[in-house]
């Protein structure tokens, strides 16, 4: 258990949720993700699972939601534009009520952009990303390490609530190479009995449906609102963040995903300097940990925020500290990855003013 | 007083929503029967898809699932993948199957999934209100093809039968038509041996189901049984257009198929 594998993030992805109890998976080849299909076809078989690469993003998503029907746990993975094709049918997952897991190793966009690592697919992620009222359940690692390990938690929000569930990386993460260690025991699916809504064989049951649409006047407003309560306790119980010099911070740095490691590195270079300043760092990006931005927003004299797109996860900040506090931004767009020395020098001219 | 005529339990007891002279009520009777004749009821999941047929999931005695447009195919191959045991149908209007789910069709037939597919070609789209489908016939008036169709701007109706035709993975393939008793038996014949091309592990298998649209053909009952005897059936033939029985190796069978 103990014991550290180095690993690419995008084979500790795939490990991970195998050993979470995924049994199903389907994907299109896209750089730089290639490695989490690659993997699940070996992988997968050996545990009894199934893999197909499918023709398309949307029939990849597809065979998802269908698997996922019957109740088993089930995973796709792709990037940028791969998942934007997948979005109609994670909302019909979304809107089926059905539990799934899936990961975005974010590339440089719009369009085609490029292959390099950004965090520019922040508001598609965490505003629900498809058609309709819902939500994903976000969890944005750092490392090849937390790549491991998120998968099982995205599972167990996801059976607990019936919500998609996904992990934000970028192809930094993806692509490096790091010593990985899993922090629980593999789970055997077949030790877990199936939920009392999983299609399947019928025998002395009444016959079960899984469908997101409801044309009788009101019943469909009755169903989100329904929904709406389950988004509500994902709120309530399932935000994490992670923190460090935040008791006697005046200068609040705050990133996530692979960026955060690179803030980190930039408030070691400023305490070392003698600068009081602090991390915080969200690992939950939908439920946001709104509650410690409004408790740190009373406490510092200024936040800075460093994102690898212009400006989507800053928004969240600000609608967690609602004015209480000035925000500085640092985004770099596009692929652009921002050094720990390029931060420092932004966190020295926020500290002299 | 002595029951002469019953409902399949393959079927619920919702009334059906089809107007008039559609064909979706035949169809769906006759696949409610196969399923009951075949002893398979309780482990038979149905994919149901967008369009007129969207409510299948309250007609048919089994479990369902609705998906996106197109996609019945993939998530037939979702199901069926991870639970082999259970048998899945896909059920498919021609916009659906040929139009927007075209890849999905194909990439089922190519990988030759376990599955079995139930493709009602009506010519329409009938739940949109009747646009030009992939099927529509050439001078056939849509509404989105008013003075109909026409091969300069719309280019020709697929075939969807011949054009799985020569994909090897595609073990049974059938064309019939609900326009006369004598051809709705055929067509329950044709939806049986793909079910059992199913049951028997014997990969892919589509029955393509001619089909009247009486409301969006702006025609009579009657008269849209006489369109597809003398429009429809000329153009896409009746007729195996791939059976795994009687044929020889699969193999052989492109061969014939490309050199027909």
């Amino acid at each position: 258990m103990a014991e550290k594998t180095l690993m690419k993030g995008n084979e500790a992805l795939a490990e991970g949720a195998v050993r979470a109890g995924c049994r199903f998976f389907a994907g299109y080849p896209i750089t730089p993700q290639n490695e989490v299909p690659e993997y699940m076809s070996w992988r997968l078989p050996q545990e009894g699972g199934f893999f197909i690469q499918a023709e398309s993003e949307v029939a990849a998503i597809n065979m998802i939601f269908g698997a996922a029907s019957t109740g088993i746990r089930v995973m796709t993975s792709s990037s940028s534009p791969g998942i934007s094709l997948k979005q109609e049918g994670i909302s019909y997952c979304a809107g089926a009520d059905l539990p799934i897991f899936y990961a975005n190793v974010v590339r440089g966009g719009p369009g085609l952009g490029n292959i390099a690592p950004a965090q520019s697919d922040y508001f598609q992620s965490t505003r629900g990303g498809g058609h309709g009222d819902y939500r994903v359940f976000v969890m944005a690692p750092n490392s090849a390490t937390e790549m491991a390990n998120f998968p099982k938690r995205c599972y167990d929000v996801a059976f607990k609530y019936r919500v998609p569930s996904m992990i934000l990386a970028d192809g930094l993460l993806g692509q490096m190479m790091e010593p990985v260690e899993f922090d629980f025991e593999p789970i055997d699916p077949g030790s877990i009995p199936a939920p009392d809504w999983a299609l399947g064989v019928a025998t002395g049951r009444n016959k079960r449906v899984v469908k997101s649409y409801d044309l009788r006047p009101g019943r469909l407003e009755d169903w989100n609102i329904e929904r709406q309560k389950k988004f509500e306790m994902i709120e309530a119980e399932e935000c994490d963040w992670d923190g460090e010099g935040l008791e006697d911070c005046e200068l609040l740095v705050s990133s996530y995903g692979s960026c955060s490691r690179i803030s980190k590195s930039a408030v070691k270079l400023a305490r070392d300097s003698g600068l009081a300043v602090g991390l915080l760092r969200p690992i939950t990006l939908y439920p946001f940990p709104k509650k410690i931005f409004r408790d740190m927003a009373r406490k510092v004299k200024n936040i800075l925020v460093v994102e690898m797109s212009l400006g989507q996860y800053v928004e969240d900040v600000q609608l967690s500290v609602e004015g209480a506090v000035p925000i500085h931004f640092h985004g770099r767009p596009g692929g652009g990855i921002p050094t720990a020395e390029e931060i420092f020098e932004i966190v020295k001219k926020i500290m002299r003013k | 007083m002595k029951k002469v005529f019953e409902k399949t339990n393959g079927l619920t007891d919702v009334p059906m929503r089809y107007c008039p002279g559609c064909g979706h009520g035949i169809a769906h009777r006759l696949v409610g029967e196969v399923i009951e004749e075949l002893g398979v009821r309780e482990r038979t999941i149905a994919v149901v898809p967008v369009g007129c047929s969207v409510f299948l999931d309250e007609y048919v005695n089994c479990d369902g699932i609705q998906g996106p447009h197109g996609r019945g195919p993939a998530i037939a191959t979702g199901i069926k993948r991870t639970h082999p045991e259970c048998i899945v149908f896909s059920y498919q209007g021609d916009g659906d199957l040929a139009s927007i789910g075209m890849a999905e069709t194909i990439h089922s037939a190519a990988r030759s999934e376990n599955i079995t597919i139930v493709f009602i070609n009506n010519a329409i789209y009938g739940m949109t209100g009747g646009q030009m489908a992939p099927t529509t016939l050439i001078g056939m008036r849509a509404t989105t093809c008013p003075s109909g169709r026409s091969i300069e701007v719309n280019g020709y109706p697929i075939r969807m039968c011949e054009l799985l035709a020569t994909l090897p993975g595609a073990s049974y393939l059938a064309r019939t038509s609900v326009d006369k008793p004598a051809n709705i038996i055929k067509t329950k014949k044709a939806i049986k041996k793909a079910f059992e091309t199913q049951i028997q592990k014997k990969g892919f298998s589509m029955v393509e189901i001619l089909s009247p649209c009486p409301t969006d053909w702006g025609m009579t009952p009657r008269v849209a049984l006489k369109r597809v005897q003398n429009e429809m059936i000329p153009y896409f033939p009746l007729g195996v257009y791939r059976d795994w029985e009687s044929r020889g190796k699969k193999e052989d069978d492109v061969k014939v198929a490309i050199e027909a």
